[in-house]
């Protein structure tokens, strides 16, 4: 009972507080301090994190389960980038404190983590994103199909924004003559379209949607209705 | 025929992988440029930077990572020579924790480019701080609450281009380069809505504009979303400041767009060759 109704009370007391100091200049700062305390609480969830990958993957290794070779790798690169981090390994001094070791920044050019960043986390990060263009290649082949008018209408309005993402295709649309009939057919006019009338009106209506599921949400929580941020025993 | 239609369905996608290679590296090893036609939305975004008097205060948020810097790097490159040039006053953030690579290399830019810019007077790194948006609505009313020091560690109160900044309200431009959320869609709903002295212009991933355009014109002049719009500013910078033309890696964003361009149409042509072969095999097993 205590478990949860103390939680319940906390979230409740502090956020109704919160919407009123929103409103009440004398206390408008309160906002400003829970922020602050947002980034303590931070650094506990860095701790239970790091302390949740290490017990999974530990987990993991000691019983053999598929991948867990995949699950070493994970706590080899995670170990090695903090020991190269907090030990501040190959960092040079701060040029006004040349006598301290530790003085230089844990990620100063030439450093261990500096390294480890620019050297594998950079490229396997930007080979991760690279690699979706093959793979977007093989899905236009095989899935793009105009199987019926839905898929038929997203396939040319697909083909048609790609051709205004290139530098000759709305260039050559130029070609048509501004007081021709067929003036709306410039990929730029067609892109104007596109973009201002269908994807901003879709795109109000989903973001109006969320603010009111948002809302409502919020209030549930703030109500105690909806209890399902404590977890379910 | 039919057999030709068949083995065209029954392709193996490695073959689409090389032509997807193909497309792509070989525009990137010859450098070829194609020229651009600016959009009036590039030319709002480079008019916000330009227009400004020299030695403007501009906040740079650079909130991305190494997954989106072939995309974002040539926008923030040109964000920050052309604030270079315009002699404004720089000030970097994220509330990515991998930014903060992201604007040690705008710093080696300036220091390479730029050596009259001098660290402390002219631009500063704030560095990164957590509490995504949080760290937003803090700053609008009480940066120095959060930013007490710089990225190393020096008290903001030693640093002379921090003297004035109590809050982002002394920034007349935010100009944010972001991957995702949090990033320009709370710089705008958090930083630049609520305050009318606050203007912002952005560079975003393509996939992520959409979700953005609902923003222009009334809370954002404008951004630059994807590479093309990137190659436009480029043109426009060069237009205007044609030394930074024979900086070598300053039109990284043209020469990415020709890659571009070569895939674009690649992946046309390989949605409709999908069809075509749809048809032609599908009418096949319809009538047998």
């Amino acid at each position: 009972m205590l478990k949860r109704t103390v939680p319940i009370v906390i979230a409740s007391v502090v956020g109704f507080l919160l919407i009123f100091a929103k409103f009440s200049p004398p206390i408008s700062s309160w906002e400003n301090e829970v922020v602050m305390w947002f980034d303590i609480l931070a650094v506990f969830a860095f701790v239970l994190g790091a302390g949740n990958l290490n017990l999974n993957n530990l987990k993991k290794i000691s019983e053999r389960k598929e991948g867990w070779g995949y699950a070493a790798i994970t706590l080899l690169a995670f170990w090695i980038t903090l020991i190269c981090g907090i030990g501040k390994l190959g960092v040079p001094p701060n040029e006004r404190y040349l006598t301290y070791l530790w003085s230089g920044e844990y990620d100063a050019e030439g450093s261990s983590f500096w390294w480890v960043f620019n050297y594998v986390y950079v490229p396997l990060a930007a080979t991760m994103f690279a690699t979706l263009a093959f793979y977007i290649s093989s899905a236009a082949f095989r899935a793009f199909r105009a199987n019926n008018v839905e898929a038929s209408l997203l396939l040319i309005t697909a083909l048609l924004v790609l051709v205004a993402q290139t530098s000759s295709g709305p260039m050559l649309s130029e070609l048509i003559p501004e007081d021709s009939l067929f003036a709306i057919f410039k990929i730029d006019t067609i892109r104007g379209v596109l973009v201002n009338l269908f994807n901003t009106l879709g795109t109000r209506a989903i973001m109006i949607g969320i603010a009111l599921g948002v809302v409502s949400t919020s209030l549930k929580v703030l109500l105690g209705v909806d209890q399902s941020y404590l977890g379910g025993d | 025929m039919d057999k030709f239609w068949q083995t065209l369905a029954d392709l193996d996608r490695r073959w689409l992988f090389a032509v997807t290679f193909l497309a792509i590296s070989i525009p990137l090893l010859t450098g070829i440029v194609l020229p651009q036609k600016v959009t009036p939305m590039v030319e709002n975004v480079f008019n916000a930077i330009d227009e400004l008097p020299s030695g403007t205060k501009i906040l740079i948020p650079l909130d991305y990572d190494p997954s989106a810097e072939g995309e974002l790097q040539p926008m923030a490159d040109a964000f920050v020579r052309h604030a270079a040039q315009k002699k404004h006053k720089l000030y970097f953030m994220t509330i990515w924790p991998t930014g903060v690579a992201m604007i040690q290399r705008q710093i080696a830019t300036l220091k390479k480019e730029y050596p009259e810019y001098e660290y402390g007077k002219d631009y500063v790194n704030l560095g990164y701080r957590p509490g995504y948006e949080g760290v937003i609505k803090l700053i609008t009313s009480d940066l120095p609450k959060l930013y007490g020091s710089d990225q190393q560690g020096t008290p903001v109160s030693k640093i002379s281009m921090m003297a004035e900044i109590d809050s982002i309200k002394k920034f007349p431009l935010i100009v944010n380069v972001s991957a995702g959320d949090p990033g320009l869609k709370q710089w705008v709903q958090y930083a630049a809505t609520p305050f009318d002295s606050i203007e912002i212009v952005g560079g975003t991933t393509g996939v992520q504009a959409s979700t953005l355009y609902p923003y222009i014109p009334n809370q954002m002049i404008g951004m630059i979303a994807g590479i093309k719009p990137a190659a436009e500013y480029e043109k426009l910078m060069f237009e205007k400041y044609p030394e930074i033309e024979e900086v070598p890696s300053s039109n990284m964003a043209n020469v990415y767009m020709t890659s571009q361009e070569a895939a674009h149409f690649m992946l046309i042509a390989i949605i409709i060759l999908g069809n075509v072969v749809m048809w032609q095999t599908s009418g096949k097993r319809g009538r047998s």
